[in-house]
């Protein structure tokens, strides 16, 4: 029983970055039409940023928001230096320049860090809370629920309740419509990809401390999170947040139970089985098609 | 003569053998090193010739291609230990053990193909990029069979009594990935070129007009991952047969990368082009290695650059080249005019003249998003005279 709340525990906490990433990735595709496979590098780039921040300052917290605007600037800067000229007809294209992108983003962060992994500061002690003798909670998964759902609820406030975020719903819904109504739909793109780039930063800032910081920490993480997008759909930033805690409790089961060398096999396994069902992912609606 | 140039079969049949030939010549007069690295085109040419076929003529972007190769590799593997075993030391175990590779490696493309046929785009990337990394995890939890990460030796026979004594290693190394390569691309040309690459390019082109068509679209889809798999489990197996040892971490997500890299490099969807990828793929790390010897670097900066700058290459490469110039090196050469442009065959009835719309039309989506591709749709002309 211990183990079995471990676990689940564990698995939501992981699950939950997950989600978070997992929403990065759903914000960028319902925005654009592109799956960002330059996430994870820049999560990691962000991750970096914050190591050398905290040691050079000592202070997480600081590094955590240095960690956030490198998120927002390294978004900026992807866009609006690759991803802005790629075209529309081959879906090929903007793959293809978002990996380029993220071999770019690790090759410096090789070069500038070396490939060593480092250890990421922890703000929050990684001991569990007993209940009783049974180990739950530790204080560092509370933050972590905490925070994801901070940026859960501050993204859906930010999309429905403002006019920055009705303009990037009408951006990405009816280009045309929104710009001859006045949206620079230009702009709005890069705040999209800058939003979602922090979304990713602060993702990492919470897997990091769990596992070690090198420059393709975090591809693992994207695999999963892109994973747990596609099972909740990609256009359902619902479906990203039950994706993402589905895929931690199956991933945490998985390695507890069948042995940690099985997680990418029950990954795949999940993925296979979702998409024979339901190839547009569980919380799809019936897709329109181009013709 | 001109019968010959005209059938396809014999044209290409004449320029593999040719090719062959000459390579196989030149090999002689060069040192051993450039044979091991000609060998490793050849090797990687099968595998990224099938990838150019699957995402260039058939649109389907797989990530998965190095994992099919880790399979085609681990089956030569088994199959020479098998053969060492039993002391079988006939040259033909190697033929047997690639065939072997490309009928496990096909039936892996078929069992994915299945799995992906209806899947699109980034659904399709995704569900091959989780292939990808689950090779690693399979060799390690049947570790008793595929060696988990130290991987597996490939037991190799020293080159044939019949190429004389002291033949060199990597000159037969050379013989027979060129030839794997050879057949590779005859096979492949032969496809893109017939009833079967044209369905392929339909159904890149326009799924539902294709459907109309009477196309079977998931028989294609399938078909198609089926004949890419096989080449990518060639190009494995030679890949093992020539480093003589197989383990996963050369199997990872930066191969599938590097394939992807080199048909965008050379041109997606063209098997020339594939030639270009897969020589850029495999000399550009070394170049670099080379110009980095010449610089004097303390060794923690070396250590830190060797492996990166390549690959910081790669990506701005693949970068500009997916944005600037799509048609990659193939494109450019018939641009600037080095290779002429397919001829496009004339209708043969022309059409009446079509008013076009007074309103305005919306980019075409019918438009192949992939240049370079020798795509064998008739251009109807505009200013044809009434019938």
């Amino acid at each position: 029983m211990d183990r079995f709340i471990f676990l689940t525990v564990d698995g939501l906490s992981h699950g939950a970055i997950y989600a978070a990433f997992a929403l990065a990735l759903v914000l960028i595709w319902r925005g654009t039409r592109v799956v960002n496979f330059a996430q994870g590098a820049m999560a990691v780039a962000a991750g970096y940023i914050a190591f050398s921040v905290t040691r050079a300052t000592g202070s997480y917290w600081l590094g955590a928001i240095a960690a956030v605007g490198a998120g927002l600037v390294l978004g900026v800067l992807v866009e609006r230096g690759a991803m802005k000229w790629v075209g529309h007809t081959n879906p090929l294209t903007a793959i293809v320049v978002a990996l380029g992108s993220a071999l770019v983003i690790e090759a410096v962060l090789g070069m500038v860090y070396g490939v060593n992994n480092r250890p990421f500061p922890v703000p929050f002690s990684q001991t569990k809370f007993t209940v009783r003798g049974h180990p739950l909670f530790s204080p560092y998964d509370l933050f972590v629920f905490g925070v994801v759902a901070a940026v859960l609820i501050g993204i859906g406030l930010l999309f429905t309740r403002t006019p920055i975020g009705l303009r990037m719903r009408a951006a990405a819904f009816a280009p045309e419509t929104a710009r001859l109504l006045g949206v620079n739909t230009a702009r709005v793109l890069t705040l999209g990809w800058a939003l979602a780039s922090a979304v990713g930063a602060i993702a990492s800032l919470l897997i990091l401390p769990t596992g070690f910081l090198n420059p393709t920490a975090m591809d693992l993480v994207f695999v999963s999170a892109f994973t747990a997008a596609v099972i909740g759909g990609l256009d359902s930033p619902a479906g990203a947040v039950v994706g993402g805690l589905g895929l931690g409790l199956v991933l945490s089961y998985a390695s507890g139970y069948l042995g940690s060398d099985i997680t990418s096999i029950a990954v795949l396994v999940l993925l296979v089985l979702v998409l024979l069902v339901r190839p547009n992912g569980v919380f799809s609606s019936t897709a329109v098609r181009r013709v | 003569m001109r019968t010959l140039w005209q059938s396809t079969l014999l044209r290409h049949l004449v320029i593999a053998v040719v090719a062959v030939l000459a390579i196989m010549f030149a090999t002689g007069y060069v040192e051993t090193f450039y044979d091991y690295q000609l060998a490793i085109i050849a090797a990687y040419l099968c595998a990224v010739a099938g990838l150019t076929v699957l995402t260039g003529q058939n649109g389907q972007v797989s990530l998965g291609q190095s994992a099919i190769m880790a399979v085609g590799a681990y089956t030569t593997a088994l199959f020479q230990k098998m053969f060492s075993d039993h002391d079988v030391t006939t040259q033909w175990t190697l033929l047997y053990s690639l065939l072997a590779a490309v009928v496990v490696s096909g039936l892996a493309g078929l069992v994915i193909g299945l799995a992906a046929a209806r899947l699109r785009g980034p659904y399709l990337a995704g569900l091959t990029l989780a292939i990808v990394l689950v090779v690693p995890a399979i060799t390690t939890h049947w570790s008793s069979v595929f060696g988990a990460d130290q991987g597996l030796p490939v037991p190799m026979n020293p080159p044939p009594a019949m190429l004389g004594d002291g033949f060199p290693n990597e000159q037969w190394q050379a013989y027979f990935a060129v030839l794997a390569a050879a057949v590779t691309m005859f096979l492949l040309a032969n496809l893109v070129r017939s009833r079967v690459g044209r369905t392929f390019r339909a159904v890149r082109d326009n799924e539902v007009a294709a459907q109309l068509a009477g196309i079977n679209v998931a028989r294609t889809q399938v078909i198609a991952f089926v004949v890419s798999a096989a080449c990518a489990g060639l190009g494995g197996g030679v890949v093992a047969a020539i480093n003589g040892a197989v383990s996963p971490d050369s199997y990872s997500l930066t191969l599938s990368l590097y394939l992807l890299l080199a048909i965008v490099l050379g041109g997606v969807g063209s098997l020339a082009g594939a030639v270009w990828g897969s020589a850029a793929i495999v000399i550009l790390p070394y170049l670099t290695a080379k110009l980095m010897t010449h610089m004097t670097l303390s060794p923690a900066a070396a250590v830190k650059l060797k492996d990166n700058v390549p690959l910081a290459v790669f990506g701005l490469a693949l970068i500009v080249i997916a944005i600037a110039a799509p048609g990659g090196i193939q494109g450019l050469l018939r641009r600037i005019g080095l290779i002429p442009q397919p001829a496009r065959p004339r209708p043969a009835i022309t059409p009446a003249p079509t008013q076009p719309s007074p309103r305005m039309q919306p980019p075409s989506s019918t438009e192949p998003g992939a240049p370079g591709s020798t795509s064998d749709t008739a251009t109807s002309s505009e200013a044809a005279s009434a019938p």
